[in-house]
């Protein structure tokens, strides 16, 4: 996996995936949940790019819009996504199916609840196939389906094709997943927590896994954690997500290495490291994430920012907007200055914790 | 949390008697098929290890390991199959629960689910005041004034005593579940998990009070956990378990620098840690952790270790202290050199 | 898979032989002897004797018990001589308030149950289930909320009320249907489902309106499930989705539930014949409790209670087809 500094799209391919000031609401009784307000992001074919957030960040709420898995009574979609150059916003649902599973792909957190518990794996890995390769018969489709298995180290595949999920371990379960999204060989997968209901030294196996699997299938994926351990493993780029929308951006050197976004730092500040100094107190961010039915005026974050009276009102007033900082393709959406960060950055933040 | 860090209650190596002595504890849970007992799971399978008081033990280990089960067996909450538990000098391994009563003041237990330990349809005034009310106590000013005290001491604020618990977020309520188990000034709290419900930001708030409590009022811990850093931050000493046994165990320093089981290298290894970027240590285990209905004969963990040879199946290790006695490891080939993070051999085998 | 059915036999058969011990016992929880009230008003001691000899009650408990089971599986023979009445196998009793064995009375009687449970069965399974399955594919719409009025009214209605009503609506006011009336099935199939369709109604209209709902509530939590999810993250079609993920799923406790009321209903819908004066076996149970016909009652009791155990072997059974995590324990 390398780190390039440069995450922005090549020239002369444009972005796998483009999504642009994509806004994701649904009604409750409650009132209006504004679950992604304003998001915009980019992903390149071969490439990783993890979303970071926590609970009611909106960062699930954004893979399902891109699939077109919301529930489309409740939900208003605005902005745009663009996979492949093809606008999927307000696409007939008939044909937004059609792209699933064949041209993107999702594998998700718990597998166990995710695989059906009356099917046999195989089965359900050739449903998969044949729904969109209608001409293939039961033989190509399984013999499709024990390679896949195989692909994703499932040991004597022919064997366990007809096995239930329920006589698979965790680790297991979750290569199924793997082998059911990529059997179509789509060309945007994304990974909703993939490994956060497994071991750690299975989410180790199963991160390998994905990152051999790009490099052989050159897909782009999208890796959504609340880990920054993980994002630091197997992303390239990184988006930090706060009240449904994007507080900083970048490659993820820049993002993990150089933060610029208060709300990032408190996130790594408050990450217990297996390094420095054991005794040190965690930095925690205080108070509590907001509720998108209610978010705070202006910045989302600045209820919990250290820093937000810094601007006078503004904070409180007018949402930030997200601008790059000194360095090509890293954005933050912050109202403190460039000079201002980097002092706070220089003598604050930097000295402590993981951010060091 | 500022200021001097005062010395350590018993910090390694001091002497006098320890707070919770355990030996052999085991559980086997029976597997029925009909009414036929079809097998036993060792879910907790001869375990020994000694809580000093206000000391920190860290047990961690893997999904199947038997930490859960032990911290219940501490508790009471599970009836131990054999072994002993002793908690300041007196076994409490099948006490009954008469005598049991004043114990439960001295030891406490937080679980791991905030909100499901809470009952719904109770005020934080009487959910903390239950111990209090349950054990006959009156605090000198009274109850309520002793859990508006408790609640102040956990960080929430003491007007909320009429609340319920749906009012308060995750990590809140975890705050109201300490104050519970602090209600009787215990001197041991089992911690099951406490803080791995909870997002990062929230998480790092409740490992920090649970440390500057532990610090003030000179709590012992057993901090059960499957996250190795959030173990580090919080304990003196470390046990790691693995199918139902303790592999190695030690003071924090040894385990994180100079682990000698495999497993725990592998696991140090496979944690993914912000501050290394790209893909973690080399050491990968090959496939997940055996079913322990059927553990595999000799060491348990051979099957996925890189080191194992004919005698690992035949001959279990037993857990054996080296370097003079802080720090024991039941294996037959331990590792001897100090860890560089990246562990010894590349990736053995794919997953199988 | 063999051997689960073996295991789920032998079980049954213990549940069987606890209640006839216990059906057994009803002879002697009565307050008098069943001999004398079988015998009437003017009996001397001498006749009630006579009597218990003939029903085989003077005997000690444990040969009583034994007599019992030997003639369900061999029959047996009630009193001596011209008063000697012949029980063939499987004897559960003989009645001597009709003159007949028990098994010849449910042997008429139970045809009729049966038939009107079957149809029952099949109008509330098709109905009951699509209008669930429906409703919970449209959530919120006219369709659903509509659905939810009127199962919650056919929920809350009792048997004799809309059956009393079917009844005026379709014979006595409009005359579409003749009144309701059994004919073998053997004999004349058409004549058979004609007499039997306001029963059927009836029974299957109401037990409709619960299965809607069950099966609503089922669809709706299955629906929310993650494995639908996945259906749908693969690009399957809404149809592919709801009947082959979600449907197969949701059915598994409506199996349960519809199988224990089938087993059930077999021992008697005593309310739905009375209504349409049909002679099934509910009306006999209830008329052999009123009258103190002890063979007839511990009978109709005992076959109530296989009705049900046999009911368990099934959906249990179905269970193990449906889940392969059953299949496998």
């Amino acid at each position: 996996m390398t780190t390039s500094a440069v995450p922005a799209p090549r020239r002369g391919s444009a972005p796998h995936l483009r999504v642009e000031e994509l806004r994701v609401h649904f009604t409750t009784t409650d009132g209006v949940v504004r679950a992604v307000d304003g998001l915009s992001f980019a992903v390149d074919q071969g490439r990783t790019l993890g979303i970071v957030g926590e609970s009611g960040s909106g960062k699930s709420v954004t893979s399902l819009a891109v699939l077109g898995l919301h529930d489309r009574r409740r939900t208003r979609i605005s902005g745009r996504i663009l996979l492949g150059g093809r606008e999927l916003v307000g696409l007939p649902e008939e044909e937004v199916r059609r792209l699933r599973g064949r041209d993107l792909a999702m594998i998700f957190q718990d597998p166990l609840s995710a695989l059906h518990p009356y099917y046999s794996v195989g089965r359900q890995i050739t449903e998969a196939y044949r729904v969109h390769h209608p001409g293939a018969g039961t033989r190509e489709a399984r013999q499709r389906a024990v390679d896949m298995l195989g692909r994703v180290g499932i040991p004597q595949p022919a064997r366990r094709f007809d096995q239930y999920p329920h006589e698979f371990s965790g680790g297991m379960r979750q290569r199924v997943m793997i082998a059911m999204a990529l059997v179509n060989d789509p060309d945007l997968l994304i990974a909703d927590e993939p490994t956060t209901a497994l071991d750690v030294t299975v989410q180790a196996q199963i991160l390998d896994l994905l990152a051999d699997l790009q490099a052989e299938f050159h897909s782009a994926i999208i890796l959504i954690t609340h880990d920054l351990g993980v994002v630091s493993q197997v992303a390239d780029d990184v988006l930090v997500m706060y009240g449904g929308r994007a507080v900083e951006r970048g490659s993820v050197e820049q993002v993990l290495r150089r933060p610029q976004h208060p709300y990032t730092w408190g996130l790594l500040s408050s990450v217990p490291s297996l390094h420095g100094d054991a005794d040190a107190d965690l930095l925690p961010i205080p108070g509590n994430p907001p509720s998108l039915i209610n978010l705070p005026s202006g910045c989302a974050f600045h209820p919990r920012c250290r820093y937000a009276d810094r601007n006078g009102d503004r904070s409180r007033t007018q949402a930030p907007e997200l601008r790059q900082v000194v360095e090509r393709g890293h954005l933050v959406a912050c109202h403190l200055t460039e000079a201002e960060r980097q002092r706070i950055y220089r003598d604050e933040i930097s000295q402590v914790g993981v951010a060091r | 949390m500022s200021g001097v860090v005062p010395e350590r209650h018993a910090r390694s190596g001091q002497p006098g008697e320890p707070l919770l002595r355990v030996r052999g504890l085991a559980k086997h849970f029976p597997v029925r098929s009909g009414f036929r007992s079809t097998g036993v799971v060792r879910a907790v399978d001869g375990v020994d290890f000694d809580v000093r008081p206000g000391e920190t033990l860290g047990v961690v280990g893997e999904s199947g390991c038997g930490k859960t089960t032990t911290g219940r067996m501490l508790v009471r909450l599970l009836e131990p199959t054999a072994g002993t538990i002793e908690f300041g000098g007196r076994d409490i391994t099948h006490a009954p629960r008469r005598e049991l009563r004043p114990l439960r003041q001295d030891l406490q237990i937080i679980f791991q689910d905030p909100y499901a330990s809470l009952n719904p349809r109770h005020t934080v005034g009487r959910i903390v005041a239950m111990p209090l009310q349950v054990n006959r106590i009156t605090p000198p000013g009274g109850v309520k004034a002793r859990v508006q005290e408790l609640l102040e001491l956990v960080g929430l604020n003491p007007e909320h005593y009429n609340r319920y618990p749906h009012e308060f977020s995750g990590g809140q309520r975890q705050r109201i579940g300490i104050a519970r188990a602090l209600a009787l000034r215990p001197k041991l709290i089992v911690a099951d998990e406490p803080v791995s419900a909870l997002d990062v930001s929230i998480q790092a708030q409740v490992v920090n009070l649970l440390r500057d409590l532990q610090r003030e009022l000179g709590l012992a811990f057993v901090f059960i956990a499957h996250d190795l850093a959030v173990v580090r931050h919080f304990c003196q000493r470390v046990a790691v378990m693995y199918l139902g046994k303790v592999v190695e165990i030690g003071d924090r320093a040894d385990i994180y620098e100079r682990p000698q089981h495999p497993y725990t290298r592998a696991l140090l290894s496979a944690i993914p840690d912000v501050t290394t970027l790209g893909p973690a240590g080399r050491i990968r285990l090959a496939g997940d952790v055996p079913n322990p209905l059927n553990p595999p004969s000799g060491c348990r963990f051979r099957t996925r270790c890189w080191k194992a040879q004919d005698r690992c199946a035949t001959e279990e290790p037993a857990l054996t202290p080296r370097d003079g006695g802080r720090q024991a490891t039941a294996c037959h080939f331990p590792e001897a050199d100090p860890v560089d993070r990246a562990g010894p051999p590349a990736r053995p085998g794919g997953p199988g | 898979m063999l051997r689960f059915i073996l295991r789920r036999l032998l079980v049954a058969a213990a549940t069987l032989v606890v209640i006839s011990l216990v059906t057994f016992g009803l002879f002697f929880a009565v307050p008098s002897s069943p001999a004398k009230v079988m015998c009437g008003k003017n009996c001397t001691a001498e006749d009630i004797a006579q009597v218990e000899a003939r029903l085989g009650i003077d005997q000690p408990l444990p040969r009583q018990y034994t007599d019992f089971v030997q003639g369900v599986f061999v029959g047996r023979t009630y009193g001596e001589g011209d008063f000697a009445r012949r029980c063939p196998a499987p004897c559960l009793g003989y009645s001597f308030r009709n003159n007949q064995p028990v098994t010849e009375i449910i042997a008429q009687r139970l045809p009729v149950t049966a038939s009107i449970v079957a149809g029952g069965a099949v109008i509330w399974l098709l109905l009951g289930v699509t209008l669930g399955m429906v409703s919970a594919l449209r959530r919120g719409t006219v369709f659903d909320r509509a659905a939810i009025g009127v199962t919650l009214a056919g929920a809350s209605m009792q048997v004799y009320f809309f059956g009393l009503i079917l009844l005026y609506v379709l014979v006595y006011a409009t005359g579409l249907l003749p009144f309701p009336s059994y004919t073998p099935l053997t004999q004349n199939p058409l004549r058979w489902a004609v007499g039997l369709l306001l029963p059927w109604m009836t029974l299957g209209f109401l037990n409709s309106a619960l299965y809607a709902r069950l099966s609503r509530a089922q669809m709706l939590e299955t629906l929310s499930e993650d494995f639908v999810r996945t259906a749908r993250a693969k690009g399957l079609s809404p149809r592919q989705v709801h009947l082959r993920h979600a449907l197969r799923a949701a059915i598994t406790p409506i199996v349960t539930i519809a199988g224990l009321d089938i087993g059930t209903s077999l021992g008697g819908t005593f309310i739905t014949e009375s209504i349409f004066g049909l002679q099934g076996l509910g009306k006999a149970t209830v008329e052999a409790v009123q009258f103190l016909n002890l063979p007839l009652v511990m009978a109709t009791v005992l076959l109530a209670a296989v009705f049900i155990v046999v009911a368990n072997i099934v959906v249990d059974v179905l269970y193990a087809v449906i889940d392969p995590r059953v299949r496998l324990n």
